[in-house]
């Protein structure tokens, strides 16, 4: 509920007080700080800085090669590490002009959607945590474990997976492993009934989240918003969907928009409802992936040994699950490649916390960052 | 109680040479003493509760190791640890403020536990102001909450402090009315009194006389979760929005008083509710299968479990929607409840 | 919906998702625990599993294949030319033409994305299953796999070339 700022008391001389919301407060998911302007309980201005977790991702790709910046991608958006690599294999070959065997981009899909679930059971169970409830964070993570167990069964790794190659993927999916991805579809299914049993339908949440922190249609696209928080305003754009990529239009899917059902369109219980809705969509997709994966190649075998696409320059966009993921990579020819600048989705969503944030209380701010679901490590790269 | 200390002190040679008021004196510090010991075991074990269940509703273990079985010497390592702890005061805080505020509000909780009947008679003092008592002492907890938050001078405890005063404040308005339902109905204040109103089985307990006392109970449920700053009105100490609210600066020992303190605080609480709706140390049934102070903990315990519960499932409420809980929703549904008792009262007058 | 509708709804909706809520968490209380007792209990680790990196020193042919890939860095190898008649013979049957004097990775930097196994002609540089990293110091997590053998006939070699030099 926004209070009216403008409501000046003269008998009391009062004083704004200005607080530092990180870089180590338990709500800022990860280093971000917010210079809070305080009326009491009420938020006057937010200022946010960013840079503390700044790697240099950038400028380091220019000097590993090709193949060596797929690893760093994994670090940008740590919870969705395949979904970045996707982008960046896919931006090298459209440089390369390489084309990629069926089932690698079956295989592509299944893993790519699996982490879409993942990071989206923690954008919900950090969302819970930040409002207080502290059950749904760890029941997310518990249904996380499984996706990571997955991920270490094809890749070896759990977080910084480095799974996807130029080409194709450096290993392929065992019957064992599909078998496990079943498994784990037929177990995640209930489990968001739960969720929305304990969490998304409670009258303290619905409360806590309905009508806070709304991003109208007109501003979300004006700021570039992406991703859910701009399904959430109401907009129906999702790359998979407007601009098919990889093999996504061979699948159906919805695309969740925000309904104001609880409070008003672009809210944050809408931003929150739109990720819940989402992973049931994710599943479905990896149903039919899975029911028509056909057998080949899991790397294309014209892959160059030594990767050196032609001078050129290009730009690819994927549906990461924070928002568009966009790459743009120049190359001069050479084996290291010239320029890689990434378009991050969690920095421009951040950019629009101090236009949404002026007037609402304390607790309010907590809910709106957290309803954006921003990553510190793909913002400051 | 006084029978019984009558009893001792005749019996013992060394008390009976002295005169009345210094061995009255030292039977009362004895079982203040044994009141306030029992206290602290009564809070670390709900610590080490608090734990198992969290854990077991999210799917862990929980606490297995310190102490062989189950890790039921978790917390005591955990006091130990604090007590090693260096006690830091931060430079520009107010000492003298800073160092009091934990004890204030540990001894709110402590003094409670005088005029909790544990059993027919087995009280420490039997108070005919027994619940008024009570509330007047547990409201002296928001005055170390204050201190504690304005003395730390940081601007997180500053707002944890603001929020506990007027939190508590507000919720002892619905706690007192909801409480005052039951001492019409009993005609007393006095907690053994209230005790013994309801004894010969659970359709005797105040929760079940009357409609408008079951409405009591749970307004009585509610606003204490409210007035120990349990989820979901853990504001105060709100981690995700203000660190660690008033108790942000503390650490060692300090910290651990106002960590009894809160858990101490937990036992009370179920225990004013089962004493005075859940029909204290009486048995549900007509016959008392138990002893009296059984059957009282094991509703009081009950009643802790079922609000740990509440912890772990429910999300924290706002600053203002926690307010209009108490104003727009307890206060004005107590109101009517009690005018409704009195009707009822009036027309169905209770033998 | 009027307001008396609105408040009284408001309660009842409280409660009952209070209710439903704790219905699913007491539910969950009663299931088993999906922790893994650490210490006492070893996950399950698959074969792909990406542990520290091992080197089976015998059947390196020091190529350098690994070190290129090496997106931090942190494989140090130095090699010097066999004479043909110590060429030696890998187990899957490459000619070693190399003495490898120095084969160090730095652990502390390797980020174990497992690129440099992928080049590995002989497959002798491995990622294990070894996932316990904790070391004492961080001279431990220097990892040295160079062969005894080839450091001293390197360094006779070395030595070698430098007395003629330094008697002239």
């Amino acid at each position: 509920m926004p209070i009216d700022t403008n409501q000046k008391s003269t008998d009391l001389r009062t004083e704004e007080m200005i607080i530092n919301m990180g870089p180590q407060h338990p709500s800022t998911h990860g280093v971000l700080r917010l210079e809070v302007t305080t009326d009491g309980e009420v938020v006057m201005d937010v200022r946010p800085f960013i840079g503390y977790l700044h790697r240099c991702f950038e400028k380091h790709s220019e000097k590993v090669g090709y193949t060596g910046v797929i690893p760093y991608t994994d670090r940008m958006d740590y919870l969705a590490a395949m979904n970045n690599n996707h982008g960046y294999v896919m931006t090298v070959e459209k440089l390369l002009g390489l084309e990629i065997p069926e089932r690698a981009e079956y295989i592509r899909v299944i893993i790519a959607e699996l982490g879409r679930i993942s990071s989206h059971l923690v954008a919900f169970g950090t969302y819970a945590n930040d409002l207080g409830a502290v059950t749904p964070l760890v029941w997310g993570f518990r249904d996380r474990e499984y996706i990571l167990d997955i991920f270490e069964m094809c890749c070896g790794a759990r977080l910084t997976c480095n799974y996807y190659r130029i080409g194709g993927l450096s290993g392929d999916l065992t019957p064992e492993m599909l078998t496990k991805i079943r498994e784990f579809l037929d177990y995640f299914e209930p489990k968001l009934k739960d969720y929305d049993r304990l969490l998304s339908y409670n009258k303290i949440f619905i409360e806590r989240t309905a009508g806070v922190g709304v991003i109208p249609l007109e501003m979300a696209v004006n700021y570039g918003i992406t991703g859910p928080p701009l399904r959430a305003s109401g907009m129906k754009w999702d790359l998979r969907k407007d601009e098919p990529y990889s093999i996504y239009d061979r699948f159906e899917f919805n695309i969740p928009t925000g309904k104001g059902l609880k409070g008003e369109v672009g809210d944050c219980w809408d931003r929150y409802m739109v990720r819940m809705w989402e992973m049931a969509e994710s599943v479905k997709i990896i149903r039919q992936c899975l029911a028509q994966i056909p057998e080949g190649e899991y790397i294309s075998p014209k892959t160059p040994k030594m990767i050196k696409p032609p001078k050129g320059e290009v730009y690819v966009r994927v549906e990461n699950p924070r928002g568009e993921l966009g790459y743009y990579l120049v190359s001069d020819g050479k084996p290291n490649l010239y320029r890689l600048k990434v378009r991050s989705p969690c920095f421009t969503n951040l950019a629009i916390v101090p236009a949404i944030s002026r007037g609402v209380m304390l607790a309010d701010l907590v809910a709106i960052v957290g309803s954006l679901d921003i990553v510190l490590g793909e913002i400051d790269r | 109680m006084k029978e019984w200390v009558d009893g001792l002190i005749r019996g013992s040679a060394a008390l009976r040479g002295m005169p009345p008021e210094v061995s009255y004196f030292l039977a009362m510090v004895f079982f203040g003493l044994c009141a306030v010991g029992f206290m602290a075991i009564c809070a670390l074990a709900f610590v080490w509760l608090e734990r198992k269940v969290s854990a077991r509703i999210q799917s862990r273990y929980g606490p297995v190791y310190t102490g062989g079985k189950f890790g039921w010497a978790q917390t005591l390592a955990d006091a130990v640890k604090l007590l090693m702890k260096e006690d830091l005061v931060p430079t520009s805080a107010d000492r003298i403020l800073f160092n009091i505020a934990p004890v204030i509000t540990f001894m709110a909780s402590m003094l409670t536990l005088v005029a909790i009947p544990f059993g027919d008679g087995l009280i420490v003092a039997d108070l005919d102001v027994g619940i008024f008592f009570i509330l007047a002492v547990s409201g002296m907890a928001v005055i170390g909450f204050l201190m504690g938050g304005w003395s730390s001078n940081n601007k997180w405890s500053l707002y944890g402090g603001m929020r506990a005063a007027s939190q508590i404040i507000s919720y002892e308005i619905p706690v007192a009315l909801s409480l005052i339902g039951v001492v019409m109905i009993v005609g007393s204040l006095n907690m053994s009194e209230i005790g013994r109103f309801q004894e010969g089985g659970f359709w005797r307990w105040n929760l079940f006389r009357s409609p408008f006392l079951f409405v009591a109970g749970f307004i009585y449920f509610t606003a204490a979760l409210a007035e120990i700053n349990r989820t979901p009105f853990d504001l105060p100490e709100a981690e995700s929005e203000l660190v660690a609210g008033y108790s942000t600066e503390y650490s060692g020992m300090k910290f651990a008083f106002f960590f009894l303190a809160e858990f101490a605080n937990l036992f009370v609480v179920s225990a004013i509710a089962s004493v005075m709706f859940l029909g204290a140390w009486t048995s549900p049934l007509p016959w008392q299968l138990l002893p009296g102070p059984v059957w009282f903990l094991v509703k009081a315990f009950g009643l802790v479990i079922v609000i740990m519960w509440l912890r772990w499932t429910l999300p924290r409420l706002r600053v203002d929607q926690l307010m209009a809980v108490c104003w727009k929703y307890l206060i004005p549904i107590s109101l009517v409840m009690l005018i409704g008792l009195g009707v009822q009262m009036w027309k169905f007058p209770v033998k | 919906m009027s307001a008396v509708a609105q408040y009284v709804s408001n309660i009842w909706r409280a409660v009952i998702t209070t209710l439903i809520g704790m219905r699913v968490t007491g539910r969950n209380a009663f299931t088993r625990p999906v922790t893994l007792e650490y210490p006492d209990e070893r996950a399950h680790l698959p074969e792909r599993y990406r542990g520290i990196l091992h080197n089976r020193i015998e059947d390196c042919i020091g190529c350098l294949a690994c070190a290129r890939a090496c997106p931090v860095n942190c494989i140090h190898i130095e090699i010097s030319k066999r004479d043909k008649e110590d060429y030696g013979v890998t187990s899957d049957g490459t000619k070693i033409t190399q003495w490898i004097p120095k084969f160090d990775i730095d652990m502390s930097l390797c980020m174990i994305c497992g690129l440099c196994t992928e080049p590995c002609p002989t497959e002798c540089l491995t990622v294990t299953k070894e996932y316990e990293l904790a070391v004492e110091g961080k001279r431990e997590m220097y990892l040295e796999f160079a062969l005894e053998r080839d450091k001293q006939i390197v360094a006779k070699k070395m030595a070698e070339k430098e007395t003629p030099a330094a008697a002239e």
